[in-house]
């Protein structure tokens, strides 16, 4: 394989759930985490998870991941049961889960060099080409905890992306950031998505957030975690995080929250 | 420069200090040697090569004995971590034996080896491996489980994920394990030197315990101090560089 054929966007996936059932047994009870939950996100997608807190979106997204199994139904990627899992749906997570034992560049080669029939010189090409689509630059050598919070997750990003995955699972990964280097983001991560088409799945219970981002935002209600409502964005890209026409949308999609969530007295971030 | 500067005088006043007390015949010189004669004995020692044969001799033992430890003790706590089994057979051996002083295994290793290298050997690897299985042990545990669901979501499993992620993972505790492992080494041997007496090397321990039945104090004091400096060389040489290379890393602890 070479890099020309490395560097070229691998044909995104088409992801389906169908009738995912997963509960918790915890101390005192047993969780029913998801019950009976069916989604497709089509080829180049990109999804959001909605809900508050409980409501088994992160669980869903680890089962499709492969990192977790269900006790009923299957997550399939391009039709094929997910059994575990593999290079072609990484995962973002909201801790960074950078390797602080390796540099920058090394981090993001991890993956690259579980990859077969790539030279190290080929590695270090694509690595460098992700790290620049991710807007860092001259920080290859750097430690991660010299790197700020919106850096980290950038490398993360990289990362992710870095073994040229079909699917792209983001597990709130701008949720422990600041609200400017969140918005500073968005406006990334959606230029990213435009040069690098991936099917995206990203889980949040950030409304605003998933209305920028997503074609397509699934609102879950929690106890047991269901799909109750889905919201097609029709906006033009690329979006800004504080115009009308978004808050028109995440106020619909808020007020539906409200309805399940005021009588648990869970709250979700508008 | 200014806190070389203290420390040198700190000790030098210390000495001073100790050199006036001996001299001025408020102990017995036997029991109390004053520093000069610590010196006299540790020069003559050096020329007629008693101290280096004894150092050799005892950190040849040391290394042997603390290499063997980590050889067996490191990837038994890897084990132990990573498996309930190990943990609840293994790890309860090492939690139970690392509470006995290791001077308490000389009178078995008499038995079982006599007065031979092997009972020093012996001695010595149960000081060190206890404590550095379970060193070992909690440093993999206390690795965040999403270092382990990163790597497998990479394609890494089976030994890759132990090479290249629970190991390095786990470095900051290894090293401190070591250190640890180190420290206990260095105990059991003194305690086995001053117990077992073999005609095969003299060690540091029974030119201690020679210092004593010939009423020499001044060689007494000379050999601990020759013992505090290997445990300092030892720190400074093998452990530091790899904290520091840890610190610069991990971000941890304050940089110089």
């Amino acid at each position: 394989m070479s890099v020309e054929s490395e560097l070229k966007n691998a044909a995104p996936d088409r992801i389906e759930v169908l009738g995912v059932s997963k509960s918790f047994i915890t101390k005192r009870r047993t969780v029913l985490a998801l019950d009976n939950v069916s989604l497709r996100v089509s080829e180049g997608e990109f999804v959001c998870l909605v809900g508050p807190s409980g409501c088994g979106k992160s669980t869903l997204l680890n089962i499709i991941a492969g990192l977790d199994f269900p006790d009923s139904g299957k997550a399939l990627a391009n039709g094929a049961e997910v059994s575990g899992p593999g290079r072609d749906r990484m995962v973002m997570f909201q801790e960074h889960a950078l390797f602080p034992w390796l540099d920058v560049m090394n981090n993001v080669m991890f993956g690259l060099r579980l990859k077969p029939g790539l030279t190290e010189k080929d590695r270090t090409e694509v690595a460098k080409y992700y790290l620049q689509l991710v807007g860092l630059e001259n920080v290859h050598h750097s430690n991660i905890h010299e790197l700020s919070g919106g850096m980290k997750q950038r490398v993360a990003l990289a990362r992710a992306m870095a073994p040229n995955p079909r699917v792209l699972l983001m597990d709130e990964p701008f949720a422990a950031l600041d609200a400017l280097t969140r918005e500073q983001l968005y406006g990334d991560m959606q230029r990213i998505w435009e040069a690098r088409r991936k099917t995206i799945i990203f889980v949040t219970h950030n409304v605003r957030e998933a209305a920028c981002l997503g074609d397509r935002v699934v609102l879950f209600s929690p106890n047991p975690g269901r799909i109750c409502q889905e919201f097609k964005i029709d906006l033009p890209r690329p979006r800004d995080i504080n115009s009308v026409d978004l808050a028109h949308y995440s106020t619909e999609i808020t007020m539906a929250l409200k309805g399940f969530t005021s009588t648990d007295g869970k709250g979700v971030a508008e | 420069m200014k806190r070389a500067l203290i420390s040198t005088a700190f000790f030098a006043s210390l000495i001073g200090l100790w050199e006036v007390l001996a001299r001025s015949g408020w102990g017995s010189p036997v029991m109390f040697p004053p520093p000069s004669n610590v010196a006299v004995y540790i020069w003559q020692a050096l020329r007629d090569g008693t101290l280096a044969s004894a150092t050799l001799v005892t950190v040849w033992r040391l290394f042997l004995g603390y290499g063997l430890g980590l050889l067996i003790g490191i990837p038994l706590g890897l084990l132990i971590a990573r498996f309930k089994v190990w943990q609840d057979t293994v790890g309860l051996l090492a939690l139970g034996m690392q509470t006995l002083p290791s001077v308490c295994w000389v009178p078995l290793a008499l038995g079982w080896f006599g007065n031979t290298e092997a009972a020093m050997l012996f001695v010595v690897l149960m000081g060190t491996l206890w404590s550095v299985v379970i060193a070992t042990a909690d440093g993999v545990r206390t690795m965040p489980p999403i270092y382990l669901r990163a790597a497998r979501t990479m394609g890494s499993t089976g030994l890759h994920t132990w090479i290249k992620v629970i190991v390095p993972a786990s470095l900051p505790y290894l090293v401190g394990g070591m250190k640890q492992g180190w420290a206990f080494a260095w105990r059991s041997l003194m305690a086995a030197e001053i117990f077992v007496t073999i005609l095969t090397g003299f060690g540091l321990g029974q030119l201690l315990q020679y210092g004593r039945e010939l009423l020499a104090m001044d060689q007494v004091i000379a050999v601990m101090l020759v013992i505090i400096v290997i445990g300092l060389l030892a720190d400074r040489l093998l452990f530091s560089p790899w904290e520091r290379f840890l610190h610069r890393r991990w971000g941890t602890g304050a940089l110089k």
